[in-house]
């Protein structure tokens, strides 16, 4: 589903990623650990070419990520990666001034132009399949952070991905919320998604991961089965 | 220059209470030595205006005139700058001795001040283009006749059943004679000859449509001045000076020769109370002022939110294009920005007033809604955008449903605030002859002696307009923000 090759990514003078090489089979799901600071969270977002980078290539989902995509002709692929690649962020990053449904409901809509109706058709499932199906007519700021972390991850479902990114996504809820959050990832996981999380917390790490990618000085080290 | 002062009634009743009453004037002038006497540069040629050759030096037929009168007076004369509107204020305020600059006799300024004998008989001249069949006033029923705001000429204009267009300057009207956009301008001879009537495709018919005269304005109570002065001027009459004068400054006609006319009586065509259609005028000019600030700001919320989104978005040459755009609107007057749209570029666009209203206000308040929507779209925060890129949203879908929305909501108050703001400044487009809120107060003010009513009425009807609209777009905001309180990060 995913394999990586010679990943080079620099922040300035920075390199941040030195020549990555990794695999992710269908319905594996990785964690990605390491001291802060290492390039977790840069090597999930070059995963969606958030980050652009400078050498190596990445495929994910049958599509092809290269350096010097950001250009008009690579447009559609970018599109193509963000519908196949969903993903969910620390901050959950919830459009504050729409409701839940109408979160979920955008990016179909609006990217993929399908019918309204049956988009919201769909999306109410979704918001029930992560335990929110009263709360579709919310706004973000009616919701507990772990409401609203599960509205981000809807949202990141709706266009039916093959891939899910999570940067962080307990790292700002209290510990009680973690759990239904963790749930929910678990859920998908078991439903056979390909699952990539960023954390610096083990238990969380180890309650949903069977690998682990340590990432520290721009290289990977593989941490298998546990 | 033949303007009764707009100001004249607002400030009368301050001046009537602090004036000193006159007299004595003349022992002061022969103690001094010098007679000091108000008059406005403004007014331009041939009246009282700066010597190209030496701008600190006043020239003029009225300075050529003052001189041999203090010369027969025996002693110097020193004009004094003062705005036309508030000559006579400033007069019985005891600024100055006297007043001379293009002052009518009419029975209202005979009330109010001393005037001495005329030292010139002027015409009221109608002005038409070259291939107009009007030989009279009396055929101009309907159509667009320009004029100077409060002037003699206004006033007759008021007992004809034509459409008045009011300027503020001398060469406009006839600028929009030639262009079109009036069928007719009356003004005096002394202007018309100067300014008019030697243009292009301009004729000026010659029947005098009605006869006035210039007088020297004293304090009540200083007949001896005004006495002493009417002797001068009857001696310069007498010796041929003044006709001399006159002479050396084009002004002389037969005129001069024929009986002065009688000091001109009220025209009944002006309010003397604010009555029910003084209150249907100011609705009539509170609709003009919501129209075009309303037309303006739905020209510049379109415009300010391209210009902020090339400023903040936009190719590098995209960005200093709109920073150009909003420095050059936002560092220049709106004012000389209407002069330019209006005026400037007639003979290139011919706009009609009301357009060339609402694109001035339009463009000039697009600078500033740029810089507020500007502001707004930096607020929003970072993982917005990221957010709706991961999302597989575009450019143009991430602003249209992600980062526009949100920044509407912070713009806002702003938004609010501006277009109060423009209601306000709408005021301005009355130099190019739109009569709308404050223009139709200042009108009143002068026809009804007093600026209390007109003031207060026109107060009432901008917060008519501007109330509501507030408490509109605070509702519209609290809900705005109710739906998203907080944020996310």
């Amino acid at each position: 589903m995913i394999s990586v090759r010679g990943l080079c990514k620099r922040h300035g003078a920075r390199v941040v990623l030195d020549g990555v090489d990794l695999d992710v089979e269908r319905g594996e799901t990785v964690a990605i650990v390491g001291p802060s600071g290492a390039g977790k969270s840069t090597l999930l977002r070059c995963m969606n070419y958030l980050e652009p980078f400078e050498a190596g290539s990445i495929e994910i989902a049958g599509l092809v990520l290269r350096p010097d995509m950001l250009r008009g002709a690579h447009r559609a692929t970018l599109r193509q990666v963000r519908t196949k690649v969903g993903m969910v962020f620390q901050q959950f990053h919830l459009f504050p001034h729409l409701t839940a449904l109408e979160n979920v409901t955008l990016a179909p809509r609006v990217v993929q132009g399908r019918e309204r109706a049956l988009v919201e058709q769909a999306a109410h499932q979704i918001l029930s399949r992560v335990g929110l199906a009263e709360r579709h007519g919310a706004y973000p700021h009616e919701l507990s952070g772990g409401q609203q972390q599960r509205v981000a991850i809807a949202r990141a479902l709706a266009a039916k991905p093959d891939v899910m990114l999570f940067d962080e996504p307990t790292s700002a809820l209290d510990p009680a919320l973690r759990t239904e959050v963790i749930q929910v990832i678990k859920s998908l996981a078991s439903d056979g998604m390909t699952i990539l999380v960023v954390t610096h917390e083990p238990t969380v790490a180890a309650a949903l991961a069977t690998r682990h990618w340590v990432v520290d000085a721009g290289k990977v080290s593989i941490v298998g089965d546990l | 220059m033949l303007r009764t002062a707009s100001l004249v009634a607002l400030t009368s009743c301050l001046c009537a209470c602090s004036g000193d009453g006159g007299g004595g004037t003349l022992d002061k002038i022969r103690a001094r030595g010098v007679v000091e006497w108000g008059a406005d540069l403004q007014g331009g040629e041939p009246y009282v205006f700066e010597d190209p050759d030496h701008p600190s030096v006043f020239i003029g037929f009225e300075v050529d005139i003052m001189a041999a009168l203090a010369r027969r007076l025996g002693v110097k004369q020193a004009p004094q700058q003062y705005n036309w509107s508030n000559l006579i204020p400033s007069l019985e305020r005891g600024d100055f001795d006297l007043t001379m600059n293009g002052i009518e006799a009419t029975a209202e300024r005979a009330d109010r001040v001393l005037l001495s004998e005329p030292y010139y008989v002027y015409g009221e001249t109608l002005a038409v283009r070259d291939d107009s069949k009007v030989t009279s006033i009396d055929q101009l029923d309907g159509k667009a006749v320009a004029t100077l705001n409060q002037s003699v000429a206004h006033d007759i204009l008021l007992g004809k059943h034509v459409d008045i267009r009011l300027y503020e300057g001398v060469q406009e009207p006839y600028d929009d004679l030639v262009t079109g956009r009036v069928d007719a301008v009356l003004l005096d001879d002394v202007i018309a000859n100067r300014y008019g009537c030697n243009m292009k495709r301009v004729r000026c018919l010659p029947a005098d449509v009605a006869r006035g005269t210039y007088v020297i304005a004293f304090r009540k109570g200083d007949d001896d001045l005004k006495e002493a002065v009417d002797d001068a001027l009857q001696a310069m009459k007498d010796d041929g000076e003044l006709r001399q004068i006159l002479d050396k400054w084009q002004l002389w006609n037969h005129r001069q020769l024929e009986p002065a006319p009688a000091i001109l009586e009220p025209v009944s065509g002006r309010a003397r109370s604010f009555d029910g259609a003084q209150v249907g005028l100011f609705a009539e000019a509170a609709w003009v002022t919501l129209k075009v600030s309303f037309l303006a700001f739905l020209l510049a919320v379109p415009i300010g939110l391209l210009l902020a989104l090339g400023r903040v978005y936009g190719h590098p040459v995209v960005k200093v294009l709109s920073r150009v755009y909003i420095e050059l609107f936002r560092g220049t007057p709106v004012l000389l920005q209407l002069y330019v749209l209006y005026y400037a570029l007639a003979p290139i666009w011919e706009l009609d007033a009301m357009a060339a209203a609402v694109l001035g206000l339009g463009l000039n308040y697009a600078a500033y809604e740029a810089e507020v929507y500007r502001a707004a779209l930096l607020s929003v925060p970072r993982g917005q955008g990221e957010a709706a890129k991961a999302l597989g949203l575009d450019g143009w879908q991430t602003l249209r449903h992600v980062l526009v929305p949100q920044a509407f909501t912070t713009a806002l108050p702003a938004m609010t605030n501006d277009f109060v703001s423009l209601l306000k400044d709408s005021s301005l487009i009355s130099v190019i002859t739109v009569i709308e809120l404050t223009k139709r107060m200042t009108i009143a003010s002068v026809d009804l002696h007093g600026w209390l009513v007109p003031g207060l009425a026109c107060a009432a009807f901008y917060l008519v307009l501007s109330v509501p609209l507030s408490e509109l777009a605070r509702q519209l905001e609290r809900r705005l923000v109710r739906d998203q309180r907080t944020r996310t990060l």
